[in-house]
């Protein structure tokens, strides 16, 4: 029992974390709290359902066809909502953010309407057996998925000239700058990077529940954002740990006291971090230069 | 030394800086002759550092010209002043504390090397299978080279604010040669040092120039500063009161009065 409720656990984590990489990779470069963060895995999603159901799409093609959206979305909400708001109000890019949340949940509305919608079977559901766990098809899949992404940006944010570039521009982005950064750019990758991940996020979402809603993404917003606040502010490798931590504890909540006591732990950590570790689990990068 | 135009690095003209009322900087005129070691001196709140943040472009200027190799220098943007040639370190040490020693100079390499991202994605997905790719390589090399010659390269892998403070020091200097500048601004690089530490800064220095890069130092010690100057210009309050080879201004009676009291010797 306590395996398969590990295992549960693993597949939710993998999924915060990858809402909170994004959260706190934009978090790192530009200090910012971007709002619509959980709107992005939710327009991901929906690409992916269009995909699916509208293009007759495999899981393949809903995933890339959802990657290039919201990478789009990304470069969109750069030059939307953060680039033409003045850098000498630092709550400005907030409240425009909260602006871009409103208009695509109300455009996922119009067109998609109110309601969950579901979402069809796209992998073919077996099960598998290992002594008393047991796992399908759609679990392995997301989970790779997710798994083989964070090693990926990993490797990305580790040993290449862009990754140390966002890594600079997280400590210090007026010395990175002066060392020939193209801070600006910097931004715009970050955010793209940060979308893709959470529009990929999105339809495996989709896949793995059947079923996705308009309003979505605030619940994932608010789940990444407790994932980033545990890891530690623009702490990768922090997020990636403390998602699938934050999975597993809701998860073994959920299973030994009950479902309704599962949002209750998730906040309490919250109040826990804020009160006693406000760096987080695993440091900060970006508290210090600040 | 400065007959010639084309002997001229750095030309400041009549450059002026205010914050609110204050005159930081003040119809400042400047001269830096190709390949010397110029010195700029003066008490504290004199400008040394505001002519610094001038020429890099981490300031904007009210008045005056900024004249780099017989060229304006009227681009803003600091990382296109260090792509022209124009590299400084910070008087309280500016270094990316999380990465390490090594991949803070491959970072100073950022100014000469353009990466799409498109490569980036390309390198991550290939790097282990294929070894690393030929630009990073590239880069690390010209980073190791540079840290063998600040004798750092022991510590390279260490992080950076594992260092002591005198090999930050150091290591501010490396990254800035790392963008291979042919201007180098050095402000108050033996602030902290220990005697021993600020007599191997001296050889530092003086090996940098012997490369070919013009050096302009902002230091408050005055052994350094005139063991290894070629000219040495003071600034009080703002402006310039003179500027001279170490000789002339250690004798200048305007110098010693305004700037170093009465009755202190050089």
């Amino acid at each position: 029992m306590i395996y398969q409720q590990l295992i549960n656990g693993l597949m939710l984590g993998a999924s915060y974390s990858l809402v909170a990489i994004g959260y706190t990779l934009i978090f790192g470069v530009l200090g910012l709290l971007y709002f619509a963060h959980g709107e992005v895995f939710m327009v991901g999603a929906f690409v992916g359902l269009y995909l699916v159901i509208h293009a007759g799409a495999n899981i393949y093609m809903a995933l890339l066809g959802a990657t290039i959206a919201t990478a789009c979305l990304g470069v969109f909400a750069v030059f939307a909502a953060v680039r033409p708001v003045s850098k000498d109000y630092p709550l400005a890019p907030l409240i425009s953010t909260i602006g871009l949340t409103i208009v695509l949940q109300n455009i996922a509305t119009y067109i998609f309407g109110g309601q969950t919608v579901a979402f069809p079977e796209t992998i073919e559901s077996i099960l598998f057996h290992f002594g008393p766990v047991t796992i399908s098809s759609v679990q392995i899949f997301t989970l790779a998925v997710a798994i083989v992404l964070m090693v990926l940006l990993w490797l990305f944010i580790e040993n290449t000239k862009m990754g140390r570039a966002i890594r600079a521009t997280a400590e210090n982005h007026e010395t990175a700058a002066l060392l020939g950064v193209n801070v600006n750019r910097v931004v715009l990758v970050t955010f793209i990077l940060a979308s893709a991940i959470a529009g990929i996020a999105g339809v495996l979402d989709g896949v793995k529940n059947s079923a996705i809603s308009p309003f979505m993404g605030l619940q994932v917003a608010i789940k990444g954002l407790v994932v980033m606040l545990l890891g530690g502010l623009g702490n990768v490798r922090g997020a990636m740990v403390a998602g699938i931590l934050l999975g597993m504890i809701e998860i073994l909540t959920a299973a030994y006291l009950g479902s309704s006591m599962r949002d209750f732990f998730t906040f309490a950590i919250l109040i826990l971090i804020l009160l006693y570790r406000p760096t987080g689990l695993f440091g900060t990068r970006t508290i210090e230069e600040r | 030394m400065s007959e010639a135009g084309n002997s001229i690095s750095l030309r400041a003209d009549k450059l002026t800086k205010r914050f609110g009322g204050f005159y930081a900087l003040k119809d400042f005129d400047m001269d830096v002759a190709k390949g010397d070691i110029h010195a700029v001196i003066g008490p504290n709140g004199a400008g040394k550092t505001t002519f610094f943040n001038l020429v890099t472009g981490m300031l904007p200027a009210d008045s005056g010209r900024i004249t780099f190799e017989d060229e304006a220098i009227d681009d803003p943007r600091p990382s296109r002043r260090t792509m022209r040639g124009i590299a400084r370190t910070f008087q309280n040490i500016r270094l990316f504390g999380q990465m390490t020693v090594l991949e803070n100079v491959m970072l100073g390499r950022h100014c000469r090397a353009y990466l799409s991202l498109w490569k980036a994605l390309r390198n991550t997905v290939l790097h282990r299978p294929l070894g690393e790719a030929e630009e990073e390589r590239e880069m690390r090399g010209h980073a190791l080279e540079i840290l063998d010659f600040l004798g750092l390269s022991d510590e390279r892998h260490a992080k950076a604010t594992d260092l002591s403070h005198g090999k930050q020091r150091k290591l501010e200097l490396a990254r800035a040669l790392a963008t291979d500048p042919r201007l180098l601004l050095l402000d108050e690089p033996a602030a902290g040092m220990n005697p021993h530490e600020t007599e191997e800064l001296d050889d530092v220095i003086c090996s940098v120039r012997d490369r070919g890069i013009t050096i302009i130092l902002v230091e408050h010690d005055m052994n350094l500063v005139m063991g290894i100057s070629d000219r040495v210009t003071v600034l009080n309050f703002g402006t310039k009161i003179a500027e001279g080879a170490p000789k002339e201004i250690q004798d200048d009676p305007t110098v010693i009065e305004a700037y170093l009291g009465e009755d202190v010797s050089l």
